[in-house]
């Protein structure tokens, strides 16, 4: 019987959830490499037993660690991020020129056939890529050097590169965002990239419609239709059917289209998932009601997802990286919150239970489907 | 011989227990100790000190002998105490941070 293994990163370690095919009960083992924040852990496509995470700290950086026996053991890989030349400067804040500094990796994203191979992407945003399971990694810095990167400035959050998709029918396109740069594209394997951010508009900076600028939060894709994509931006879901060449906005009935994460189910490419937050400002739920939004027709027509979660007193964030489906039947859905909960929906979103109510804040969720 | 003490998060990942104790090739500086301590235990390289830059990193600090010596040039000698053993090198990480 089919198995679900979860994933979770936490402000304070890691966190490996398993259940069998129903996803009533679970094995909670964790924390692992507790005391660090774990910005991602990510299994690889092409052999489930081999893990990646990203570890790091305030006090002594960032650590790559790699397990391959799906999470039971992990031994430290390399950790030796170094910008390709001379990095230059980004835009802080206030609009001033701020050299490019290695912070941190965000995201992990092993390739769809190679266990060897794995992207990071970090902060200050910059693409890095291991073939060697994880001992070397080398920048792509045709990213970096599109040309607009002195323009790029940080979101909130830092300038961090926290979405990389690979697309499965063409090995040479990777899509990839950055808070606040924008999303971007290559299609040739990393060499060179363009920005792919036309229709979208963001009132909060100079020019609404700047080829760079905008703050994505999180894209996403369904393997069997690769040229469509869905953005959860600062403000606004969009929707792209040319692989990012133009967007439309598809925020529709929703209550508020501010947000973090955006999903697609497992088998229906146009049912996506979204959680509502009031706003940049308060990152919260609207009315203290942690509510899922499921568009069945590819956005614009949502429905609120409520059964198990809770409906009042709710003040809770879903932060970008913190919502994944499974690939069982039915598709299971799945996100952590930073008041230290995962939900999991085993039935594509119509009703939730947590699996653990009590974890330190939740930065990522993703999850396996084990044979 | 050099006695070393890392701060807990280290000894974890470096799957060590209590003081580390490690040869230095020369003079005992702040460079040698780092050098032999990366050298035996590999998984603490870019812990203490940028990859690149070789600076320690910001919320990390270097005690022996009830002084701070977290701003000694890197090749500058350690206290002959630490040199012989007879009192320990303390990284320290900071007390911040929730």
């Amino acid at each position: 019987m089919s198995k679900a293994r979860v994933l979770v990163g936490t402000r304070k370690g890691a966190f490996v959830l398993t259940s069998d095919g129903k996803r009533e009960r679970w094995d909670i083992s964790g924390p692992h490499f507790a005391g660090w924040e774990i910005y991602h852990v990510k299994g690889s496509p092409a052999d489930p037993n081999r893990l990646y995470a990203s570890q790091s700290s305030g006090w002594f950086g960032q650590l790559i660690q790699r397990s391959n026996d799906g999470g039971k053991t992990w031994e430290p890989v390399g950790n030796k991020f170094a910008y390709d030349g001379v990095p230059g400067t980004h835009q802080w804040y206030d609009g001033t020129p701020h050299p490019w500094e290695f912070k941190r990796v965000w995201h992990l994203e092993p390739s769809l056939t190679d266990p060897d191979t794995v992207y990071a992407g970090v902060e200050d945003a910059g693409l890095f890529r291991t073939t060697d399971g994880g001992q070397i990694w080398q920048e792509l810095s045709g990213l970096r050097g599109h040309g607009s990167g002195p323009r790029w400035q940080p979101g909130a959050g830092g300038l961090c590169l926290h979405t990389i998709i690979l697309d499965p029918s063409n090995p040479g396109r990777i899509f990839i965002a950055i808070s606040a740069a924008g999303a971007f594209r290559t299609d040739d394997a990393g060499k060179t990239w363009q920005p792919i951010n036309r229709g979208l508009r963001s009132e909060h900076i100079p020019d609404p419609t700047a080829e760079v600028g905008h703050c994505v939060h999180r894209i996403a894709m369904h393997r069997s239709r690769p040229g469509v994509l869905f953005m959860q931006k600062h403000w606004d879901v969009m929707r792209s059917d040319d692989a990012g060449d133009s967007w439309h906005e598809v925020s529709g009935n929703l209550p508020t289209d501010f947000g973090f994460p955006i999903d697609v189910h497992a088998h229906e490419p146009n049912t996506i998932y979204v959680v509502p937050i009031k706003s940049d400002s308060e990152h919260f739920p609207l009315e203290g009601k942690l509510r899922v939004y499921r568009s069945r027709t590819g956005g614009n027509e949502w429905e609120a997802l409520t059964k198990g979660l809770p409906q009042n007193n709710c003040y809770v964030n879903v932060l970008r990286d913190a919502m994944a489906v499974d690939s069982l039947d039915k598709c299971g859905v799945y996100f952590g919150t930073t008041g230290g909960q995962v939900y999991a929906s085993a039935d594509a979103g119509d009703n939730w239970a947590p699996i653990v109510r009590d974890l330190p804040p939740v930065l990522s969720v993703e999850v396996q489907t084990l044979p | 011989m050099i006695r070393v003490v890392l701060p807990a998060h280290l000894r974890t990942l470096a799957h060590t227990e209590g003081e580390v104790k490690l040869e230095v090739e020369g003079p005992a500086t702040l460079r040698s100790v780092l050098d032999s301590l990366e050298a035996t235990y590999p998984m603490l390289q870019g812990t203490l000190r940028d990859h690149v830059t070789q600076q320690r990193r910001p919320y990390v600090r270097f005690f022996a002998c009830e002084q701070d010596l977290s701003h000694e040039p890197p090749d500058a000698p350690l206290p002959d105490a630490v040199a012989s053993g007879a009192e320990p090198f303390l990284i320290v990480g900071a007390i911040a941070g929730g």
